[in-house]
């Protein structure tokens, strides 16, 4: 049966699309029939980070107002055959998203997916709460620091009230994404330590991934991290969290300082001093 | 090894540079004109429909915006060659062609 994923977080800028990308892409890379589909109608960005922005022509609004069909929509990876993308509306606004449009779509894209991995936008606002109506679970997307973890609280409390599953009065299972998980400064001891940011939240933890520049190279080339250099530190943590979404009980290993070279350490220094 | 890394993490930028260049001129093109996807796949439907009766679940459109040229694929499934041709009689060439 298709599993319905929301990936969300109330904060801005804290991984969302990165991470929808590489979970989707690496549900994939394990076989899974999956699509990717971006909620954040008027500020896209999930096209770009498939690297699959030249190949838009119609978007998640169109296919609400029936102006396209579902089919005319979606946009198959080039890398991933079993990877598609339904791109979110780049001119219009999240009003132009009606519930039972996305409904129709929801439904329709159960049929054709195994897993559905909606990229909501930031904020708590309608666009996110039509992002995670439909959801059979959520990936809470948090930075190992207070505002986010703050946020993600008041996710976490909207994911228990305004969805579907919530409504029927159904358990909304829900998993802990810390990314951007900056190793240094952890070392040094000004983030929020895992554990803490468990307790307050008290979610399982899905995985953590490491703050790293394999991100940024990945998002430039327009690959998905997994894609991009599957060895990586990230790719390996987004691809045993992708196997934890799928039920597999793999142990949480706390990701590993990066082994710097010559340059790498000289900079550092640089940056600290 | 570790040079030679360095080296190619910094080919990511000039790609990344280039992609947005391509989006942005499009995108920057589309905004107060008029969606000229639409409009094309509108008309070129409403030529075909004269001739063939067209599912309009069965077509698909492909874009690649690039630079200089962009590309448009615009896939029509035509029921049967047969009974198109049957139908479209009075327009033996276009029944031929497809
Ligand atoms: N693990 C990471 N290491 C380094 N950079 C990262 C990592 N994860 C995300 N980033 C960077 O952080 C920025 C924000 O990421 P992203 O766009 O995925 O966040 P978001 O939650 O979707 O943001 P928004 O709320 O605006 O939609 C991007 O520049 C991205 O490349
Ligand atoms: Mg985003």
């Amino acid at each position: 049966m298709a599993q319905v994923v929301v990936v969300t977080s109330g904060k801005g800028g804290v991984g969302k699309t990165t991470s929808t990308a590489a979970l989707g892409a690496a549900l994939a890379q394990g076989g899974e029939n999956v699509v990717v589909v971006d909620f954040d109608v008027g500020l896209r960005n999930l096209d770009l980070v498939m690297g699959a922005e030249r190949r838009v022509v119609f978007d998640l609004v169109n296919v609400v107002q029936g102006d396209a069909k579902l089919a005319q929509a979606l946009i198959r990876d080039k890398r991933l055959e079993n990877l598609s993308l339904l791109p979110a509306s780049q001119t219009r606004d999240k009003d132009a998203l009606t519930p039972e449009g996305v409904e129709r779509i929801v439904s329709e894209l159960r049929e054709k997916f195994d897993w559905i991995l909606c990229d909501s936008p930031a904020g708590i606002e309608r666009g996110a709460t039509m992002a995670m109506r439909h959801a059979d679970m959520a990936v809470v997307v948090t930075n190992a620091e207070v505002s986010s973890v703050r946020d993600s609280d008041r996710i976490i409390g909207l994911l228990d009230s305004k969805t579907l599953r919530a409504e029927q009065g159904l358990r909304m299972p829900k998993h802990l994404l810390l990314t951007r998980y900056d190793l240094a400064r952890a070392a040094r001891g000004e983030m929020l330590k895992v554990e803490d940011v468990l307790e307050i939240l008290s979610i399982p933890l899905l995985g953590i991934i490491p703050e790293s520049q394999d991100v940024l190279r990945a998002s430039n080339l327009g690959a998905p991290v997994t894609l991009a250099s599957p060895a990586s530190a990230p790719a390996r943590a987004y691809a045993e969290a992708a196997k934890r979404l799928k039920g597999e009980q793999i142990q949480v290993t706390m990701p590993a300082a990066e082994p710097r070279g010559l340059f790498g350490k000289l900079f550092g220094r640089r940056a600290v001093a | 090894m570790n040079l030679l890394a360095l080296f190619r993490k910094r080919d990511s930028a000039p790609v990344a540079r280039e992609r947005l260049q391509v989006l942005l001129a499009h995108e920057r093109a589309v905004v107060g004109g008029s969606d000229l996807i639409a409009i094309l796949q509108e008309e070129i439907l409403a030529v075909i429909a004269k001739h063939i009766a067209v599912d309009r679940d069965k077509v698909q459109i492909k874009l690649d915006r690039g630079d200089p040229v962009s590309t448009l694929e615009i896939d029509v499934e035509v029921p049967s060659l047969v009974r198109a041709a049957s139908t479209a009689r009075r327009v033996p060439e276009a029944a031929a062609r497809r």
